[in-house]
């Protein structure tokens, strides 16, 4: 008996703070987003000497998970937000609800009252997990201290595999001062969650064989790509069997725009060409994309005659929104390095003179180009974008954008290359995301040159975030397509709602003086000779910049397809018939 | 159409609430609902009786799949499977009903469980038929309330269903 007591190592008790940062030790976790508050003290107390973790304090919860999804964004691991309980929580859901519709891998730590004291309407207290449930791929509320260790390791394994999302757990403040004995679990034990990621080999066979045989095929690329890193291989698979791609939003930079195959975005603001191939090809090969519809337009005219492949890691995804022929359950990369491979046995013929007469019909279509509508002494907001690009072609920068007119100019006219390059707010639309999210991409690419692109009204929803850049000295370059109006908005009411600009037009502060006040730089462009200089200016500056670009507030963004319409009756100038 | 979902979920608060939330959430309909631990008490049976197309169940199952503490989906149809409902109904019970509502309770072989002086309780299980049929012949003679505990089905032996069988099997349909 007494052998035993001496053989006993004696394992130090911990308190759940300290045992929760272990956890993100142990899942290599170096840099959180948070802020404090009441309950959960106890972990910002382990923090203060804690030298293994660094944590950014932003200047609003929502704030911190969009700085964590641009972080994961851009280095494709999770981004941990860590907030307390109530409001600091309900903040949250905003960031929560746009990582989960793009399936970026968050996990939100949020505080919680203590257990005995849940459900009684406690000071702060909001039933947090009651609140996300729609909203994140999974929640927890941590109900002993033992669980905590298997909590978390279960979170950031639910985040990062299948389909990427966002994961919440609460954590009630006696959890995190009960104390036990820290042990990290090896092993994940989820009977209900098994992620499929090899696509079925005679479902590739039969893709491959009906993509070799069609006439008029087409590709669509979308985020799944992104997520399962399988650009290079997407690349590789329209190369060989000569077929033009198009990608989403989500899905920019996963197929070069250089490449004589690229048909660049779709969609309701996509290229003319690319929403007239999708709309005549005989089959659909779409990758890692929902079918949202701002890609299908009318859904019952979309893709009318032709045979649809869809490959998706989500079943959910699959034949929700379009009937699908060949369906493919499986991991964008996985999926595609069988069908390569099992086009490597030469079985296959590509037989690209069939697709000759397609090719040639898709380039006489490339001639129909929307050009800026409104010519005045005004800066041309298409110009600013151009602008940016030459500027930062070959210096591999992230570009962020906030949500709007300059959203979709961005991603009309800056010729992304690389997946991970462009950080934008795809599925929830979310004003306000692009500052904090580019502010998160520059810490998890410090050396890299990150700018957001964001318009006068969506930089007033997260400004205050400027004061996070200056203390932590985030170089975030900030391009403001200062228009004077929600410019989205006005677009559809000039167009659709009889030019009555209800609420629409938007007055800002002075930008340059409010960069200032902050102690970041302000500029101000009004002419466009001014432009390159003050670009050359803000990338110099070591620190963040403030530029006010104001331009011509009328301009409006054209390729467009209206909501509802089929995706090829494309909109090129104020003089297209909307009926 | 109407269609039978058993769903083995992990039994853990905030389960239910998630499947709930996810017909609410979806647009889809909840005809009746039950829901209790298997003979494994980690886990629950939940049954749910709901209507759609074939795209629209489809899509259901697949949507119930995605929550993590789903384990397994099943739908239950036509002759592989076997449903019986509970319920409860406390008619009126004049004088010259008493008989009548004895032999209506024997041909479904139904137990009365209280009795009042103005009142029979009256408890029956049976499929959605027996039990449609039971409540239309005791309609005339007065409900004065009626529980019904939902569906619950099992499937028929050759293709059980089990959590053994589901860990087995690996995951093939999911």
């Amino acid at each position: 008996m007494s052998t035993e007591i001496i053989q006993e190592t004696k394992t130090e008790k911990l308190t759940g703070a300290k045992i929760f940062l272990e956890c993100l030790r142990e899942e290599g976790v170096d840099e959180i987003f948070g802020y404090p508050g009441g309950v959960i003290l106890n972990i910002y107390d382990e923090l203060y000497n804690c030298d293994f973790i660094k944590h950014y304090l932003v200047r609003h919860e929502q704030a911190a998970v969009h700085a964590a999804e641009g972080y994961a964004r851009v280095t494709g691991r999770p981004g941990v937000a860590l907030v307390t309980s109530g409001p600091g929580a309900c903040n949250t859901i905003t960031g929560i609800a746009n990582a989960y519709y793009d399936s970026y891998p968050l996990v939100v730590f949020t505080g919680q009252v203590a257990s005995s004291q849940i459900g009684n309407d406690a000071f702060q207290e909001a039933d947090i997990v009651g609140i996300t449930r729609s909203c994140c791929k999974h929640n927890y509320l941590v109900k002993n201290v033992k669980d905590l260790p298997r909590v978390i390791k279960e979170a950031f394994h639910i985040a990062t595999t299948g389909k990427p999302g966002p994961v919440v757990v609460d954590l009630p403040k006696d959890i995190l001062t009960a104390k036990m004995e820290f042990h990290y679990p090896d092993k994940i034990d989820l009977p209900g969650y098994n992620p499929k990621y090899d696509g079925h080999p005679i479902q590739c066979k039969k893709a491959l064989k009906l993509l070799c045989e069609a006439e008029r095929p087409v590709i669509i690329a979308g985020g799944g790509i992104i997520h399962s890193d399988a650009a290079a291989e997407i690349t590789e698979l329209s190369q060989k069997l000569g077929i033009p791609t198009a990608t989403t939003l989500m899905g920019i930079g996963t197929f070069p725009q250089d490449d004589e195959l690229s048909l660049g975005m779709l969609g309701m603001h996509g290229n003319y060409w690319a929403n007239h191939a999708v709309s005549s090809c005989d089959v659909l090969f779409a990758v890692g994309t929902r079918f949202n519809d701002r890609i299908t337009g009318c859904l019952k005219r979309f893709c009318k005659d032709a045979q649809i492949i869809h490959v998706d890691i989500d079943p959910c995804s699959i034949s929700k929104n379009v009937p699908v022929d060949i369906p493919i359950v499986g991991d964008a990369k996985n999926v595609l390095k069988i069908m390569l491979k099992e086009f490597e046995s030469g079985k296959y013929n590509p037989q690209k003179e069939l697709k000759e007469v397609w090719l040639s019909q898709i380039n006489a279509w490339k001639e129909k180009r929307a050009m800026p509508v409104i010519h005045s002494d005004k800066i041309n907001p298409q110009t600013v974008i151009q602008k940016i690009y030459e500027k930062t072609k070959d210096k591999d920068a992230i570009i962020a954008t906030e949500v709007g007119q300059h959203q979709m100019w961005t991603a009309q006219l800056y010729k992304f290359n690389k997946p991970r390059q462009l950080i934008t707010s795809g599925g929830l639309g979310t004003m306000g995301f692009g500052f904090p999210a580019a502010m998160g991409a520059q810490i998890g690419k410090k050396d890299k040159l990150v700018f957001n692109i964001a318009g006068d009204g969506s930089i007033q929803m997260n400004i205050q975030e400027l004061m996070t850049c200056i203390d932590y000295n985030i170089p975030v370059k900030v391009a403001i397509i200062n228009n004077g109006y929600l410019g989205m908005v006005r677009q559809w009411q000039e167009k659709l709602y009889n030019k009555h600009y209800s609420q629409t037009h938007i007055t800002s502060p002075d930008f340059v003086k409010l960069a200032e006040a902050y102690g970041a730089l302000g500029l101000r462009i009004t002419k466009e000779e001014e432009i390159d200089e003050a670009l050359d200016k803000a990338i110099a500056y070591n620190g963040p910049v403030l530029m006010d670009f104001v331009v011509e507030p009328f301009e409006m963004v054209y390729p467009w397809v209206l909501a509802g319409s089929p995706l090829n009756k494309v909109l090129l100038s104020n003089d297209s018939p909307i009926a | 159409m109407r269609h039978t979902l058993s769903i083995l979920v992990k039994n853990e608060a905030g389960v239910l609430s998630s499947i709930s939330g996810l017909f609410s959430g979806r647009g889809y309909n909840i005809e009746s609902l039950t829901v209790a631990p298997t003979i494994d008490n980690a886990f629950s049976r939940i049954t749910i009786v709901t209507t759609g197309d074939n795209a629209v169940i489809e899509q259901i199952s697949k949507q119930l799949n995605r929550l993590i503490n789903t384990i397994k989906v099943v739908e239950l149809s036509g002759d592989d499977c076997i449903d019986r409902e509970l319920i409860l109904c406390k008619v009126t019970a004049k004088d010259e009903d008493r008989s009548e509502i004895l032999r209506i309770a024997e041909i479904f072989h139904a137990q009365i469980i209280d009795v009042s002086p103005k009142t029979y309780t009256i408890e029956a299980i049976g499929d959605n038929r027996q039990i449609t049929s039971l409540i239309e012949l005791l309609r005339p003679i007065g409900i004065k309330e009626i529980v019904r505990s939902g569906k619950v089905a099992i499937s028929r032996e050759n293709q059980f269903i089990s959590l053994n069988q589901k860990l087995g099997i690996e995951a093939a349909d999911k």
